[in-house]
């Protein structure tokens, strides 16, 4: 899932400084999930902008509403109405569900209250480590399900630098050697001939920037892409 | 406002333990600050940090969490989270604004009432000294 982490609270203020309407938009589903920005995190950040406000005060009016997904037309699409009557919304999910309840209403102002950090997976309660990098072209068959790309500091392909020194790698020793796990993971899998391979450089089309995926089976045929 | 003002504190308390001792300075005949307010749960492990900002936001003036002595939790470490739960709220007590020190965790075993009766009467000066919440509404004032 996609990891957040919530903005420092001087900067959400800040954010909405010049507004008296505020609209704090949560998601259902990542964010939700990473506790950043669920329904939770809403709450949460509501009453404190309340409170600070109140303190300081100054006339704000905070509501608070949570949609399943921030990144789905039918969940948006629900918020159009309501968000009609705030000054700006402040949106607390992924970077992608910021633009796109931005798109949806807009004109009309929407904030991000996250900072959308990296794919990942939930350690432990409360932990949260990367380990995707959305590169485009998955290469993990070939390294015993251990990205290189996304668990080697320095994203090698081929084998280890030489910097590891007890496992731990030589650009911060909190981190694990990508390849000292890639080669132990092969090992048990008895396919450590993988290794012999060479992998040619990374094709960075792959990863094109805005990316778009179709799925032509799915897509309505009025919207359809004409060849 | 603050001539007839007296401090309203809420506190937490979990069912097995702080309960138990605050059931008991009563049964002991001892007497403490009347500003408490006591909300009972099944376990501090279930403070939420958002009961915790309702509660200043509605205007009390101190909160106070407590649960079973360390390593005595019925739930095992629901006082253990709720430790770390109300530091974090501290963080966001000063994010808003409000004075850190008016929320605080404590631990009391179902046996101590003295120790219910030093906490309730310690988080009552504390609020006292600190001075109303400024979030407190006019109406919610508590007559003296």
């Amino acid at each position: 899932m996609i990891i957040a982490e919530r903005k420092p609270f001087d900067e959400i203020k800040q954010e909405i400084l010049n507004y008296k309407k505020v609209l704090v938009l949560g998601c259902g589903t990542c964010v939700s999930v990473c506790m950043a920005g669920g329904e939770k995190e809403v709450e949460l950040l509501a009453t404190e902008l309340r409170m600070a406000a109140k303190i300081a005060g100054k006339e704000l009016v905070v509501d608070e509403m949570t949609v399943q997904r921030q990144c789905d037309k039918e969940y948006v699409e629900a918020v159009i109405e309501k968000a009609a009557q705030y000054d700006v919304v402040l949106s607390m999910a992924c970077g992608a569900g910021v633009q796109f309840v931005a798109k949806t209403i807009e004109p009309a102002i929407v904030m991000p209250a996250v900072n959308t950090k990296f794919i990942g997976v939930c350690e432990a309660e409360g932990v949260w480590a990367e380990r995707c990098r959305a590169c485009g072209n998955c290469m993990l068959a070939e390294y015993g399900g251990i990205c290189p790309v996304t668990m080697c500091s320095k994203g090698l392909l081929n084998g280890p630098c030489g910097g590891a020194k007890n496992d731990k790698c030589e650009a911060s020793q909190e981190k694990d050697c990508a390849w000292v796990l890639i080669y132990n993971r092969l090992k048990a899998q008895g396919k450590l001939d993988n290794l012999r391979k060479f992998t040619g450089a990374r094709n960075y089309t792959f990863q094109a920037s805005p990316s778009k995926q179709v799925n032509e089976a799915y897509v309505r045929p009025e919207l359809a892409v004409k060849k | 406002m603050t001539d007839n003002w007296e401090p309203v504190v809420i506190a937490y308390l979990c069912h097995f333990c702080s309960y138990s001792a605050a059931d008991l300075a009563g049964s002991m005949r001892l007497e403490y600050a009347p500003n408490v307010r006591i909300s009972k749960l099944m376990c501090t492990g279930k403070v939420d940090a958002q009961f915790i900002l309702k509660a200043f936001e509605d205007g009390a003036d101190a909160v106070m969490v407590s649960g079973c002595e360390e390593g005595d939790c019925h739930y095992l470490e629901g006082n253990l989270r709720a430790k770390k739960r109300i530091a974090h709220v501290k963080s966001l007590l000063k994010e808003v604004g409000l004075e850190p020190e008016r929320v605080e965790m404590y631990n009391i075993g179902a046996s101590d009432a003295p120790k219910f009766v030093r906490a309730v009467n310690e988080m009552t000066e504390r609020a006292r000294k600190l001075g109303p919440n400024p979030l407190k509404k006019k109406e919610n004032t508590v007559p003296a």
